[in-house]
């Protein structure tokens, strides 16, 4: 092993740069920072980045991501208890909010950011409020199924008929909700046979993207998913959409839920002012303004602004009346194992 | 790639001196202490392996904890549930079709290279090694773009064979290149036919490379999450992600990781039964002359064909994947603000990994070799089953455990590296051992008596001696840190986005256009590891 220390040892100055440039990027980005909100992100990335971004602009207020899944991140919060290092909790659906609030590590959001969101978009206890929404809907391959042969209700997908044939992503929070308003909406029993049935029928996929894709492709008929990965492929290239249309199940269907993304501040908070400041910014205008604008293509739900106009008016999608913060995602999880989907 | 034992340990698997299974050295056992040729191994150096041969165990105690904890009833309906069949029929299928297909493919392409007239086989013998610097999950990327139907046992066993192959490769060229034609010919002239020498003389030889090579590539596929997560074919590591994703640490999870655990060292276990106590090895290195090259004659372009066909597969799909998305994405691509930080912080991780895994191996393997016995040889085979552990074990032990028990370091840059140096400590131990053994003791002795205090000692005596060790085993771990995925996703410090975090972000969101740079940043890191591997196992050879 005589090999060329000394050429390796020309590195070490090398190594030395990179040590020093990456503590100096690092240190602007650490979270003991007092002027920092750090925030456990289960939404998409680039929509909090934006909305992080936006905001550093407007205040000054540095903002630091930690991204991971609704559950994860709620779990995970339970176990850090009080001395978890979040300021801020962002998902994409609403159960896992409720785990936390059950926990009991919520603060009172302020009254201001409150009233920025209808009443529909917020639980009673006013521990977190709405911060975006989406719809379910299932996207099909326009040359495998004709629109006689959609399945009126999501229901329909344990059908026999339909094995092999549909798609979802059910490791994602998404699918979770989805199946937790169908046990809000048609109780456990039914929720469990219908599970149970979807093991058999159903393709599994790592993502909604994933399933589209898959619908595109006509690897599969179609697939439970939410509204904004058709129409934001719609916007861009089509690439993975083009052979393939949306169908709303509507009729106040488990198949037509609205899923509300939430926001809230955690007790524990170190930065509580900034944090607070930076959920009135996502609910206010200029953070739901991001939503109509932005690539993002969620629904708006606060401070009074539109949709884009790409979207199928939330008013017309024929929405089930569900209290989003009795959604009880623990429970779907539990179920999922005992089908054999997880 | 986020087992541990590295790419680095094939070549040694062949020279017959395989991490955990001491080599025979010159040196004697001393009654049954911690004591080489009668000397006591100092307290602090001592003290400092029993701390790295804990640590190491913290991912199986965590298992074992929290089985106990659930309770035997939860514990019993969460292992014994139909989807627990279904993914231990996924994971035995694919491990026995890859690993086999991997050790024929491995051999035949070793055989090839060391024994034939092939045409260009100096460079297909670069080539077959190349596979080894593209992260499976790329090769996967590749795939998934190109043919997007790939999927199930099949698909899976394709991308993970082309992609694990070289872990027999590797280790079978570099024995080929050793062996000994007296005994072919020999056996030739006692009567035996051609085909009768290859398999009763030369597969025989060739028995513990293909079963050290045999054993990493069983054990890659039982961590790989990246590479059969992108093609939905599920695994005990895909499901416990998933489980993770949708609880955090849940009992699901855990039980999973139990059951994997288990398949980790039933693996380790097979691997050291068929291993056996024949020896092959020789008294003295001699000086054998090269064998004679099986002339191919009217087969060799067809042989060229082959080992192309294997090449544009394992090498040409990833590549032609990536450099189409490149294109596609225009130069916008390397503008992305998140490149940068990624780039950055990869390499740190990288660096801190590599110091710290060189420098907690030292002392476990300083005592392996200058004071070997039961003990020491106990806290080095922990060390090394430890990471035989796949990287979502240990990333989900060392999260749980920080949570509940070191706060101060949870979610810091110290855990995260910690958990790359358990991962990664053989790469780092097989090099210093062999640093050690050939670094002569009586020079330590020479400086002692002329009075040099220890810590001296170190720095004139011994450092010097051993630097080149050090510097290959930090170099080695720094590559795997930086394609490793499954630990980096649960471990990785707010804000913290590596290359390989990244790569797998935009690739999920079948972003593959965003992903491509990241994907080509991690190859053109890890191509100085093939490199090194190639150049390490040409210069056994030599010896």
């Amino acid at each position: 092993m005589r090999f060329r220390f000394r050429r390796l040892a020309t590195l070490a100055p090398l190594a030395a740069t990179v040590l020093a440039m990456s503590a100096c990027s690092s240190s602007s980005d650490a979270g003991a920072d007092k002027n920092t909100v750090t925030v456990y992100n289960a939404q998409h990335e680039s929509l909090t980045q934006a909305w992080a971004d936006a905001f550093t602009k407007e205040s000054g207020i540095k903002v630091v991501l930690r991204n991971g899944n609704d559950f994860e991140i709620a779990n995970q919060l339970k176990q850090e208890g009080k001395a978890s290092p979040a300021d801020v909790f962002l998902t994409e659906n609403s159960p896992a909010m409720t785990i936390v609030e059950n926990a009991g590590l919520f603060a009172d959001v302020d009254k201001a950011t409150v009233a920025q969101v209808p009443e529909q978009y917020q639980p009673s206890t006013g521990k977190w409020v709405g911060i975006a929404a989406r719809s379910t809907v299932f996207v099909y391959n326009t040359t495998k199924l004709t629109t006689a042969q959609l399945p009126k209700s999501l229901m329909d997908l344990a059908d026999p008929k339909w094995k092999g044939r549909w798609g979802a992503s059910p490791a994602g929070a998404d699918f979770q909700a989805i199946v937790s308003a169908m046990l809000d909406l048609k109780g456990p029993q039914a929720t469990q046979a219908w599970l149970d049935a979807m093991k058999t029928n159903v393709q599994p996929y790592k993502g909604n993207g994933a399933v589209m894709k898959a619908v595109n492709a006509g690897q599969i008929d179609g697939g439970v998913i939410y509204h904004y990965y058709w129409i934001g492929d719609q916007a861009k290239t089509k690439e993975n959409s083009k052979n393939t249309k949306l169908h709303y199940f509507g009729n106040q269907d488990p198949g037509a839920f609205v899923s509300l993304s939430g926001g809230g501040v955690l007790a524990s908070s170190k930065h509580a002012e900034a944090a607070q400041k930076f959920l009135k910014f996502v609910t206010g205008k200029a953070g739901q303004e991001i939503l109509r604008t932005g690539t993002s293509f969620e629904y708006p739900v606060g401070s009074g602004v539109a949709a884009n106009a790409a979207l199928k008016p939330l008013t017309e999608l024929g929405a089930p009346s569900i209290d989003e913060a009795k959604l009880n995602g623990p429970q779907v999880v539990e179920m999922m194992t005992k089908a054999g989907i997880l | 790639m986020s087992t541990a034992l590295s790419p680095a340990d094939a070549p040694y698997s062949g020279a017959g001196q395989r991490p955990g299974l001491p080599a025979q050295g010159p040196e004697a056992r001393v009654g049954g202490r911690l004591r080489g040729r009668g000397r006591r191994a100092p307290v602090g150096l001592l003290a400092a392996a029993v701390a790295v041969a804990a640590l190491s165990l913290v991912p199986l105690g965590y298992i074992l904890v929290q089985t106990v904890a659930t309770g035997w009833d939860q514990a019993y309906a969460l292992v014994v549930r139909p989807r627990v069949g279904e993914l231990l029929r996924n994971t035995a299928a694919l491990v026995a079709v890859t690993v086999t297909a991997s050790v024929l493919l491995g051999v035949a392409a070793a055989w090839l290279v060391e024994r034939t007239d092939l045409p260009l086989r100096r460079l297909w013998a670069v080539l077959f090694a190349v596979p080894l610097a593209i992260p499976a999950f790329v090769t996967s990327y590749g795939w998934v773009s190109l043919y997007p139907s790939i999927e199930g046992l099949r698909g899976a066993s394709l991308i993970t064979t082309f992609a694990y192959f070289p872990f027999v490769y590797l280790p079978v060229a570099a024995v080929l290149r050793r062996l000994d034609p007296g005994l072919e010919e020999s056996a030739r002239s006692l009567g035996h036919s051609p085909l009768g020498v290859l398999v009763r003389v030369v597969l025989p030889q060739l028995r513990t490379a293909v079963l050290g090579g045999a054993l990493l590539v069983g054990l890659h596929l039982l961590a790989e999450f990246g590479a059969l997560q992108m093609i939905r074919y599920s695994t005990f590591t895909t499901a416990i992600m998933e489980q993770y994703q949708s609880t955090f640490n849940g009992a699901a999870a855990t039980m999973l990781a139990a059951v994997l655990v288990s398949l980790c060292l039933l693996l380790i276990t097979v691997d050291v039964l068929l291993r056996g106590r024949s020896r092959y090895a020789r008294l003295g290195s001699g000086a054998a002359r090269p064998a004679p090259r099986v002339r191919l004659g009217k087969a060799a372009p067809l042989a060229v064909l082959a080992a192309a066909a294997v090449c544009g597969i394992a090498i040409g799909v990833p590549f032609v994947s990536v450099g189409r998305w490149l294109k596609l994405g225009g130069a916008g691509l390397w503008t992305a603000p998140e490149l940068l930080p990624a780039l950055l912080s990869t390499l740190t991780l990288g660096l801190y990994a590599a110091a710290v895994t060189t420098a907690i191996a030292l002392p476990v393997a300083w005592l392996a070799v200058r004071h070997r016995g039961w003990g020491s040889t106990l806290m080095e085979r922990c060390t090394y089953l430890a990471s035989a552990m796949p990287g979502i074990v240990v990333a989900l032990a060392f999260v749980t455990v920080a949570i509940r028990y070191a706060r101060p370091i949870y979610q810091s840059t110290l855990l995260i590296v910690v958990a790359y140096a358990l991962l990664f400590l053989p790469r780092a131990m097989v090099s210093l051992r062999a640093g050690i053994e050939q670094a002569p003791p009586e020079l330590d002795e020479a400086a002692k008596a002329l009075g040099s205090s220890p810590l001296r000692l170190f720095g004139r005596v011994t450092l010097p001696l051993i630097a080149p060790a050090v510097a290959a085993g930090a170099a080695l771990v720094f590559m795997a840190v930086v394609t490793e995925l499954t630990a980096t996703l649960l471990l990785a410090p707010t804000g913290t986005r590596t290359l390989a975090t990244q790569f797998w972000s935009f690739s999920s969101a079948i972003d593959y256009a965003a992903a491509a740079p990241y994907a080509l940043l991690m190859i053109v890191l890890s191509i100085p590891v093939s490199w090194f591997l190639l150049v390490q196992s040409h210069r056994m050879a030599g010896r």
